[in-house]
C-alpha cells in the first residue's frame, strides 16, 4: 500500500518533541498525558452530543415524525440546550440513601467508560497506547462499569433502582460472555490482541469479508450482545420505563443523571469503534480487487474519516435496532443468551479455528 | 433430532420477522413524505391538515331550507356522559291549534366536553356533528359555554335577546 494516507506520528511526534525541548522529561509527560485526555474528552462530548442529536432525529424519522425542530436549524442545538440544562439543575440525593455511594456511583461509570478508550486507534499513528491485550483490555475494563450501576441502584434506597440494578448485573454479566466470544472468532482468525495489529491484518479486505462466515456469525453475536450489554432497547430491562420509573438511574439528577447518559452513550461509541476496528477494518480504506482508479481514490480519504464513518454506522444499526424492537422480558433475555448466543458463538469460535488453521480465508 | 430442526428453524424465523421489522423502519425513515407531524403555528395558514373525521367542536346541521333539523328531543342530553348538553325546550302553538315543542336553547359546555361522540350516534334525525373547528382556547372559561342555536331562536326569544 502506498502511504497516501494521513499519518498522525510525525505530529505526535512534534509535540512531545517540543514539549521535552522546553520542560524536564517528567513534566513533559505529564503535559502530553493531559493534552490527551483533554482531547479524548472533547472528542468525546462532541461526538456524544451528535449522537443525542441523530438519534432523536433518526426515532423521529422511523416514527414517522420529525424530531426536535425547534431550537437552532431543525433542532440541531436542541442536544447542547439539553447539555445546558443538565448543568443548571441541582443534584439532588434522597433522605436515608447511602450519600457516599450515592455520589460514586456516577464517577466510577464515567471513568470505566473512558478508560476503554485509551488503546483505540483512530488514524494512522493516532493512539493513545498501543498494548498488546487491546481487545483484552476493552472488554474488561468495560465490564467494570456494572459495578457503578449496582452501587447506584444500592445506594439510591429505592426499589426501582435496586431492581433495575440487579436486572443491568445480571445482563451485562450473562452477555459479557457473547461479547468475548464473538471477540475471539476475529482474534483467531488475526492472530493478535493489539488493536494496531487487528487494524494492520486488514489491510487487504477486511475481517467481515475475508472471514466470511465465521466473521459475520460473529459480527451479528457482537452487535446483539452489545446491544444487551449497553441496556439499549430492546434489552433496556435496567431503566424499563414503564416499570421501573427509570431503573437505576431513577434517583439521580442534574449533572449525576448527565455523567450517566454521557456513559451510556460513550459505552455505545466504544462497542460501535470495536466493531469497526476488528470487523470493518478500523481505518483502512474500502478496496476492490481489480479497481485501481477506485482503491487510488480511497486512499486519499483520510482515516479518521473511514474510522467514523464506520462508527456510525454501527451506532446506526444499534439506533435502529432501538426504534424498531420491542423490549424482551428477563426471561427471555437470559434465554436467548444462555440457550441461543453462547452455543452459537461456541461452535462459531471452533469454525473460526479452523478456517484460521487451515487459511481459507477470501 | 426434531428439536435440533426446531432449534435451526426457530432461529430462521426469529431473523426473517426481526428483518422484517427493520425493513418497516428503514422505510418510513427514508420516506420523508409519510411523516405525519405538523409544525402547528408555523403552517397554520399553509399547509395545516385536519382529517376530515377529527372531532372538534358540536356543531347543529342545518336542513336545505335554513332551518335545524334538532326536535329537541334531548337524546343527545341523555346519551352525554359529562352534562356537557343542557336543551331548553319550549311548547308552542301552531296556527292548526296542535302544541309543538320547540327548541330553545341548545347550550353546549366545551370545558366539558371530552368530544367522544356519543351525542352524535345517539342523533336519531341526524341533526349533529363535529366539527373541524378545533381553535377553541379562551381566556374566560365562562366563554366556552356556547349558545349553538344563536341564529336560529324561535321567535320569542329573538325578541328577548333585542
Amino acid at each position: 500500500m502506498t502511504s497516501l494516507q494521513i499519518d498522525f506520528t510525525g505530529f505526535t511526534q512534534w509535540i512531545g518533541q517540543t514539549l521535552s525541548d522546553y520542560l524536564s522529561p517528567g513534566w513533559a509527560l505529564t503535559v502530553e498525558l493531559i493534552l490527551a485526555a483533554v482531547a479524548l474528552i472533547v472528542m468525546i462530548v462532541v461526538l456524544v452530543i451528535l449522537m443525542i442529536y441523530a438519534e432523536r432525529k433518526i426515532a423521529g424519522f422511523m416514527q414517522l415524525r420529525l424530531g426536535p425542530m425547534r431550537v437552532g436549524w431543525c433542532g440541531s442545538v436542541q442536544a447542547i440546550a439539553d447539555v445546558l440544562k443538565l448543568l443548571l439543575k441541582e443534584c439532588v440525593t434522597p433522605f436515608k440513601a447511602d450519600k457516599f455511594l450515592f455520589a460514586l456511583a456516577p464517577f466510577i461509570v464515567l471513568t470505566t467508560s473512558f478508560l476503554a478508550l485509551v488503546p483505540f486507534s483512530y488514524s494512522p499513528g493516532l493512539q493513545l497506547w498501543d498494548i498488546n491485550i487491546g481487545v483484552l483490555y476493552v472488554t474488561a475494563v468495560s465490564s467494570i462499569s456494572v459495578i457503578g450501576v449496582m452501587m447506584a441502584g444500592w445506594a439510591s434506597n429505592n426499589k426501582y433502582s435496586l431492581l433495575g440494578a440487579m436486572r443491568s448485573g445480571a445482563q451485562i454479566v450473562s452477555y459479557e460472555l457473547s461479547v468475548g466470544m464473538s471477540l475471539i472468532a476475529v482474534i483467531a482468525m488475526s492472530g493478535s490482541l493489539s488493536i494496531l495489529e487487528i487494524i494492520n491484518s486488514q489491510a487487504d479486505g477486511w475481517w467481515i469479508y475475508k472471514g466470511h462466515i465465521p466473521a459475520i456469525i460473529s459480527f451479528m453475536i457482537f452487535i446483539i450482545a452489545s446491544t444487551a450489554e449497553l441496556n439499549r432497547a430492546p434489552f433496556d430491562l435496567a431503566e424499563a420505563e414503564q416499570e421501573l420509573t427509570a431503573g437505576f438511574h431513577t434517583e439521580y439528577s442534574g449533572m449525576q443523571f448527565a455523567m450517566f447518559f454521557l456513559s451510556e452513550y460513550t459505552n455505545m461509541l466504544i462497542a460501535s469503534m470495536m466493531a469497526a476496528t476488528v470487523f470493518f477494518g478500523g481505518w483502512q480504506p474500502l478496496y476492490l480487487p481489480g479497481l485501481d482508479g477506485f482503491n487510488a481514490i480511497m486512499d486519499y480519504i483520510p482515516g479518521f474519516i473511514w474510522f467514523f464513518g464506520k462508527v456510525f454506522f454501527v451506532v446506526f444499526l444499534i439506533m435502529w435496532f432501538r426504534w424498531t424492537f420491542p423490549r424482551i422480558r428477563i426471561d427471555q433475555l437470559l434465554r436467548l443468551e444462555w440457550k441461543y448466543l453462547l452455543p452459537i458463538s461456541i461452535v462459531n469460535v471452533l469454525i473460526a479455528a479452523t478456517v484460521a488453521v487451515f487459511e481459507w480465508y477470501l | 433430532m426434531n428439536k435440533c430442526i426446531n432449534y435451526i428453524y426457530s432461529i430462521g424465523a426469529a431473523m426473517g420477522s426481526l428483518g422484517k421489522g427493520m425493513f418497516r423502519t428503514f422505510s418510513s425513515m427514508v420516506h420523508p413524505a409519510r411523516i405525519l407531524t405538523q409544525q402547528y403555528p408555523e403552517n397554520r395558514e399553509t399547509t395545516l391538515y385536519i382529517p376530515e373525521r377529527f372531532e372538534a367542536e358540536l356543531h347543529l346541521i342545518e336542513d336545505e331550507n335554513g332551518e335545524l333539523k334538532c326536535t329537541a328531543c334531548t337524546l343527545c342530553q341523555t346519551a352525554c356522559p359529562n352534562d356537557t348538553i343542557q336543551i331548553k325546550v319550549e311548547k308552542v302553538t301552531t296556527p292548526e291549534g296542535k302544541s309543538k315543542r320547540v327548541l330553545s336553547e341548545y347550550i353546549y359546555d366545551l370545558g366539558r366536553c371530552t368530544f367522544c361522540g356519543q351525542c352524535v350516534d345517539s342523533c336519531n334525525f341526524g341533526a349533529l356533528e363535529m366539527t373541524n373547528h378545533f381553535e377553541n382556547s379562551e381566556y374566560d372559561k365562562r366563554k366556552l359555554v356556547k349558545l349553538l342555536n344563536e341564529r336560529h331562536l324561535p321567535a320569542n326569544r329573538k325578541e328577548e335577546q333585542i
